[in-house]
Formats: structure tokens, sequence, C-alpha cells
């Protein structure tokens, strides 16, 4: 084996004082061999972007590099003048950011943001016939037209190709990529890793891939570090530590890991609770006073039904509709058309007065922990709300609360404090409570986990799925990540641009996928060769 | 942007425009006829004789016998060609008088908006690049102290220290009373009366673009795309110019926009306080003496103005930011 050509030795990075942990990076040493792919997985806070940055040289002021070095080629990063770190970047290290939305200047040409690139490391001759290359490398379509574009015009995956085409632009040896994927949808993930890992290969180049998903990791790594509270607690070949993890924390995350094995179907009760027939919704883009908009339609044509006890896993990537559908259904949006029948009463034509006993029925947990909790109130309040205003009084709302504070295992105590005292995963149980307290038959749970850690988001999961059993409740579930919907789901709707494509049972959905659209999803499951070891946990 | 956009977005907001100025003259008559007594008795009260028949006359003069929705077609045709009306009071017709001044205003204004955006998205940028140290701290106290302190007093204290201690510069007047320059020595002449009351009016918008740019700067600053020009190698001088300080000027643009719709109607105060032969004076002293007609001219003309630069600042916004559409 020839020398690494990055090697980080026993780095430590400093927090300010009063963070939650003396070091965000302590004693870690890692290294990236050419032409090989090192993921680094955790979970937030771990410190694997923190690395990331260090070996960049984009450390947030006021974080100081306490201890160890960063061997770059041979010389010691840490060592270099900021001018000569600069003259670095760019030409023998290339970044890749996770959030692709807003990771390009929004006032600037795709192809000059490109270009400069070229011009700052002072590359003369024609720049534009090699920014056209590397848009066609990177498999953009129509790169004369895309040179040209401004940002917003391209879709998320489009912006990340530019996003590396623009690192890769003068060649560099190492290539740093930090969640490139967790922002898009997954057959735009699989793209891109495939991009990633065969641009790769041709040039030679080494990767440090950041990540929180053990899906991408079996998908694209050569090696594997781990890591956890600053520290790297297990690294080796991917295979072995996928296969055979040894460190707890590393077992403990590979078993949270949603395994995508069919849960049993419950049994078929008689009573339907929903019945959701020729749903359409249309949005108008553009447009002002003189003109009307262009119609966009969201929702068309949407049925379906949902029996008592059931779980219906509604799964669709971004813009496929599956949202708006879920808004119809509690009336958040109007439909244009169709029936929202819950048992046997239509909803669309109720008027708000008449609308209102069936508010507490059906309720809905939200996608963001962070934004869906208003930050100015105290848990208690914020879970006993509903049932106030529904005319329970206030006593009885508040003691209810705390059964329920009880029931998502939170401590009763987290009555009186605020929506930014708890972490997401216990804001998401929050979010559950006050969606219980109006003792609903149907819940409608909107990518309740998405924006969770992994281990965070199978203890989420588990709760769910106690507190369906144990209440008895019927179950909308709408989620992009066909994993989840395989454990959770007794039946699953495919969506694909406002359209319901394939209906049935998850075994039979994803066992024998009839639709073209269905496969696809299925064959983008990062990772989907590798099945986690039952015995890690 | 093709040709063909801009110019049928052209199109398309002028019609809204003609439609606002359509609806302020519309609201003009209204204002005029809500006003106590009509004008002929406002005119005859001013030449003072008031008898019923001269007031007749006047009202037949006038057209003021006529149905109501008659005198609004007449009041509007008069407007549309520009036509706004005769100053009993100077004897002279508004527009007339409204086109002599206007000049006046428009150097004062504009010289004070240029000043005030120039130096104050400067003094900004500077602050944000030397974020906590003294130099931010200096640049935010002096930015606040013009923010909080009247205009009138700005003004007094400059004429306080550069025309009565120093004896530097004229405290009043936009040129020398019987010195018949001509030519440079005119200009000169003229850019040294101009000094004081554009500094005057300026030094408020100046603190207003100085806190702006400096917060839009620190904003953008902190924006993913700042990291990605970071990670590519570009330079901090290029990162600020080409990266933070483009995108840092969008809400400077929008501020600017606003401003500019007052160049004509918001210098009252300082052309006052410096004798300053402008529109400002003209509907101070219009005001003073009832002079309606003159009012209502100024009044329409810095309407027009404040649309006239509202259209503009969109087409700029258009220019600036591809992601506006102009449609």
């Amino acid at each position: 084996m020839t020398a690494p050509i990055l090697a980080i030795e026993n780095l430590t990075i400093g927090l300010p004082i009063g963070g939650d942990r003396a070091n965000a990076v302590e004693g870690v040493s890692l290294a990236v061999n050419p032409g090989e792919i090192l993921c680094v997985v955790g979970e937030s806070g771990s410190g694997k972007s923190m690395t990331a940055s260090a070996v960049m040289g984009l450390l947030p002021k006021g974080l100081p590099v306490r201890s160890g070095r960063i061997l770059f080629e041979g010389n010691d990063l840490l060592a270099l003048s900021p001018e000569a770190f600069r003259r670095l970047r760019g030409v023998r290290l290339g970044m890749v950011f996770q959030e692709p939305m807003t990771a390009l200047n929004p006032l600037m040409r795709v192809g000059d943001q490109i270009g400069e690139a070229f011009r700052v490391h002072g590359e003369r001759g024609d720049v534009r016939a090699k920014v056209l290359a590397l848009l066609e490398d990177v498999r953009l379509p129509d790169p004369p037209s895309i040179i040209d574009a401004y940002p917003f015009r391209l879709s998320g995956g489009q912006r990340q190709r530019v996003m590396i085409a623009m690192a890769l632009a003068l060649g560099p040896s190492v290539l740093i990529a930090d969640e490139p994927t967790t922002a898009l949808d997954v057959t735009t993930q699989m793209q891109i890793l495939r991009l990633i890992r065969g641009l790769q290969k041709d040039r030679g180049t080494g990767v440090l891939f950041i990540t929180h998903d053990f899906g991408v990791v079996a998908e694209i790594a050569d090696r594997v570090a781990v890591m956890q509270h600053g520290r790297v607690v297990e690294q080796g070949e991917a295979r072995a530590v996928l296969d055979a993890p040894q460190h707890p924390y590393t077992k403990a995350l590979i078993a949270a890991v949603p395994h995508g094995r069919v849960r049993p179907a419950e049994a078929a009760h008689a009573d339907t609770v929903l019945k959701v027939a020729g749903v359409a919704k249309s949005f108008r883009r553009g447009g002002g006073l003189f003109r009307r908009g262009t119609p966009v339609a969201a929702v068309a044509d949407a049925a379906f039904s949902l029996k008592k006890g059931e779980t219906l896993g509604l799964v669709g990537e971004s813009g496929s509709g599956k949202s708006t559908l879920a808004r119809c259904v509690v009336k958040l949006v109007t439909p244009d058309e169709g029936q929202v029948l819950f048992h046997g009463t239509d909803l669309l034509p109720l008027g708000r007065g008449a609308m209102q006993p069936y508010r507490s029925r059906i309720q809905m947990v939200f996608q963001d922990p962070y934004a869906s909790l208003n930050p100015r109130r105290r848990v208690g309040d914020i879970i006993a709300e509903g049932p106030v205003t529904h005319g329970v009084p206030r006593e009885q709302a508040r003691a209810r609360a705390r059964d329920l504070l009880a029931l998502v295992q939170l401590d009763p105590g987290a009555m009186d404090r605020f929506p930014h005292e708890f972490s997401g995963g216990q804001r998401q149980r929050i979010g559950i409570a006050r969606a219980l307290a109006l003792e609903p038959e149907l819940l409608i749970a909107d990518e309740p986990v998405s924006a969770l850690d992994v281990s965070v988001q199978a203890q989420i999961l588990a709760l769910l799925d106690e507190i369906r059993t144990r209440l008895g409740l019927t179950m909308l579930f709408i989620t992009h990540d066909l994993r989840v919907a395989a454990q959770v789901c007794d039946r699953i709707a495919v969506m694909q641009r406002g359209r319901i494509v394939e209906m049935g049972p998850t075994a039979e959905v994803f066992g024998a996928p009839r639709h073209a659209y269905t496969r696809e999803l299925l064959d983008a499951i990062p990772g989907k060769a590798w099945t986690p070891p039952l015995e890690a946990a | 942007m093709g040709a063909a956009k801009l110019l049928r977005f052209l199109a398309a907001r002028s019609v809204k425009a003609a439609i606002v100025v359509l609806a302020i003259v519309v609201f003009q008559f209204v204002l005029i006829r809500l006003a106590p007594g009509d004008p002929a008795s406002v005119i005859a009260g001013q030449s003072g004789a008031a008898d019923p028949l001269f007031m007749e006359q006047l009202r037949a003069q006038f057209g003021l016998d006529r149905p109501m929705h008659e005198q609004l077609l007449i009041y509007l045709r008069d407007m549309l060609t520009l036509d706004l009306g005769f100053s009993h009071r100077q004897q002279q017709p508004v527009a007339t008088l409204i086109g002599e001044r206007l000049p006046a205003t428009l150097l004062l204004t504009l010289t004070a908006f240029l000043f005030a955006v120039t130096a104050g998205v400067s003094l900004g940028v500077m602050a944000a690049r030397r974020v906590g140290r003294a130099a931010d701290s200096l640049i935010t106290v002096i930015a606040l102290t013009f923010y909080a302190t009247p205009i009138f007093w700005v003004g007094l204290l400059l004429v306080l220290v550069f025309s009565v201690w120093l004896e530097w510069l004229p405290s009043f007047g936009m040129f020398t009373v019987g010195a018949d320059l001509t030519g440079l020595a005119y200009a000169a002449d003229v850019a040294k009366h101009l000094i004081l009351p554009s500094l005057t009016l300026g030094l408020f918008f100046l603190a207003i673009y100085a806190r702006l740019a400096r917060a839009s700067m620190l904003e953008v600053a902190d924006q993913d795309f700042v990291r990605t020009a970071r990670a590519k190698g570009v330079p901090e001088g290029r990162i600020v110019r080409a990266h933070v300080l483009r995108n840092a000027l969008l809400p400077v643009i929008t501020f600017a926009g606003i401003q500019a719709g007052q160049l004509v109607g918001g210098s009252i105060l300082v052309e006052t306080v410096f004798a300053w032969p402008g529109i400002g004076r003209l509907a101070f002293d219009a005001l003073l003496a009832r002079d309606y007609a003159t009012l209502l001219g100024v009044f329409f003309c810095t309407a027009v103005m404040v649309v006239v630069f509202n259209l503009i600042t969109d087409l700029l916004y258009a220019l600036v930011d591809p992601r506006v559409e102009v449609a």
C-alpha cells in the first residue's frame, strides 16, 4: 500500500468555554489513500463535519486547533500561512457541501462560478471550454445552456453536480464531501453517489466522505471511520465494519438503521375510517394583476381508503404531492375537487363550525421539530391548547398533558419548559403528545423522522408503533424513505408527480413492484445489497 | 434577460403606473372639494371683494357651475396635458413655477442622495469587515448619532461651525446675490452653496445606509455560498467584492428606491433652513399663503416622482437579481 495522501494525526479542536464538551474533536487520526473513499460516519454533533472543515482550513473563528497535525502530500496543513493554504484550496483540495440550494451564489452564473476556480488560481487560456468540458463530465444536460444559467434555474441534484464540477475543476488529489447527498431525493442521491464514485475512479482522487447514513456507506465506502462525541470509536474496511461491528456504539447505530424488512400486516378491520376519492389540487405559479399564473397540478385524481387500525404509507420524492394530499385530508389545503369521507361524512363542503368536531379527530405530526412548536410558549401550554380550545377545562387538559408526556417517555417536568430546551427527538415527542392530546382516531404523520438522527429516528418509530397499537390509531404515514415505510406501514401508496401510481400491501409493493417508478425507487435505496446484521443489536 | 421581455415588462408596468397616477389625480380633485368653500370663494377672499355677484361671475368663469363629473373630466384633461392650473397668488401658471424650482431641488436632493448612498455603503462595508473592533464601534456610534439627531439641528450646527465660526462656506441661498458670475465661476459658486444643505440632508440617510449595509454584509458573509467561494481558494478581497457585497446590496437598493421617490418632496425642511430656492420652499410658502393650486401641483409632481422611481427600482432589482422575474 502507498503512503496516504491525507493523514490526520491526533487532531484535537477545542470548543469555546461553555460548550457541551471541552473539545469538538479529540485525538482523531484518519488516513485517506490515493484513489480510496473513506467514509466518516456519525450522528449530528459527533465532530465529523468539524474534522472536514479543519482539513480545508475553514474552521469557524473561535474554534482553535489544540494539537495534532494534518499531513497533506507530506506537508502539515496546520503550519501553512493563510495565503499558502488558500493556494491549495480549490487546486489540490476540493470540497462539496451538504446544502446545494444555498451553496451557490444566487447572483452569479453557474459557468462564472466554476470558471472562478480557474481564474483565481491563475489559470489562463480558454476557461469557458474547460468549464463546458467539466459540465459534460458531471453529466449535466445541455452544458452550453447550463453554463449561462443562474443557480435558481437548476434542481437540487443539478446544483450538486455543479458543486462537484467546481470542486474537481483543477484536478485536486483529495475531495472532501460533507453529506453531499443528504438533502437530495433518493433517486438523485443514487445518481450523485455513482457520479462521485465514477469520477473518483477515473481520476484516482482520494475522497473523505462525511455521512450519517449507513446505506450510503455500504454503497460507496472502501473504508469507514465511526465518530462519536468527537472521537473515532471504530475504523476499518467497509465490509468488516458493516457486517461485524465491534464497538457498542457502531452496533447500536447499525441496529437503528431502518432494516427495510416488511412487518407483518395487521389483520384488516371492517370499519373504513377514511375514504379519499378523486381529490385534485393545483396551484398557480407566477401571474399578477392582469395575468393569471400557469396552473401546476400538485395532486391529481388521488383515491385511497384507510381501515380502522391500519397504517398507510404515502411514499414519493419531493414535489410528488404527498404532503399536499395529506394537507387536503385535514383541510389545511382546500382541494379543487374530490371527496374526503371521514366515517362516511364528506369533510370538504363543511364550513368552519361544522368542521370543528372533526378537527380534533384527525391530527397531524409535522416534519420539522424545530419549526413546528411555538418557541415562546411552554410545552405544557402547547399540548393543552388544543383540548382547551375544544372546551376541556384548563386543569383537566393540563393533567392530561402530564400523562401524555409520560406516554411519549418525557419527564413531566417538561411541562414548564420551552421548546428550545429540548433536542430534536424530544421535540418530535412533544409534537406527538400535542397531536394525541385531542384523542384523535386518525393520525397523519408528515415525514415525522426525516429531520432526526438515525438512532433517534428508531426511537420515534418505535414510540409511534407502540402508541398506535395501544390506542388503536389509524395512521397515514408520509415518508420519502422506503426503508422506513416498509417497517411502519401495512399498505403503501407510491406517488409520482401528483398521482398515485401504485398501491398495495407493503410486502407486495416491495416484493413485486408493478410500476416502473416503484422499481426505480427501490433500486435507488442506498446500500440495498447490504442487509444490516441482525445480531448487531 | 431579453430586450423583448424587458419592453413587455416596461409596457405592463407603465399601464399600472398610469392607473396609479390617475387615482392620485382623482384624489386631488376630491381634496379640493373637501377644502372649506369652493375655489371661487378662495379667490374672492384673496382679492378682498366677496359680493355674491362677483362670486357668480367667478364660478361661471372657472366652470364651477357645471355638474361635478364634467368638472372632473376637465380637470383630468388639464392634468394629462400637464396644465397644472394658475397660481393667483403668484400670478403665474403653476407649471412654470414648478419648472423654475425643480432644477434647484433636484440638484440638492440628487447630490445628497449620491453622497448618502456611496458614503453610507462604504462606511457599512468598512464596519462589517472590522466587526467587533474599534473602527466598527466608531462607525456605529457616528451613524447612530446622525440617525438620532433632528435634521434641522444638524443644519443649524453646520451653519454655526462652517459659516459663522470658520467662515468657510455660505449659509444660505444658491448663489452669491449680485456677484453676476458666469461659466465655471458660477458653477463653483453654486457648488460652494450646495455643500452645507446637501450634507445636512444626506447625513441622516447616510446613517441609515451605513447601518443597513453593515447588517446586510454580516448576514451574507455567513451564508453557505461564501464558504463555497472560500473552499475554491478565492482571495478574501474578491470574496467581499464579488460574493458578499453584491448580495448585500439588494436591501440597500430597496431602500434607495424608497428614498429616491422622496427626491422632490423630502427636502422642505432643509430648503427652508438654508433658503434654497427649490420645490420644498415653494410648497412651504404656498401652504402659508393658502395657495391651493401650487400646493396641488407640487403634490402631483411628487406623486408622479414616487411612481417613476418605484418603476426604476423594480427594473434595477430585476437587473441585479436574476431571480426576480420581469413579468
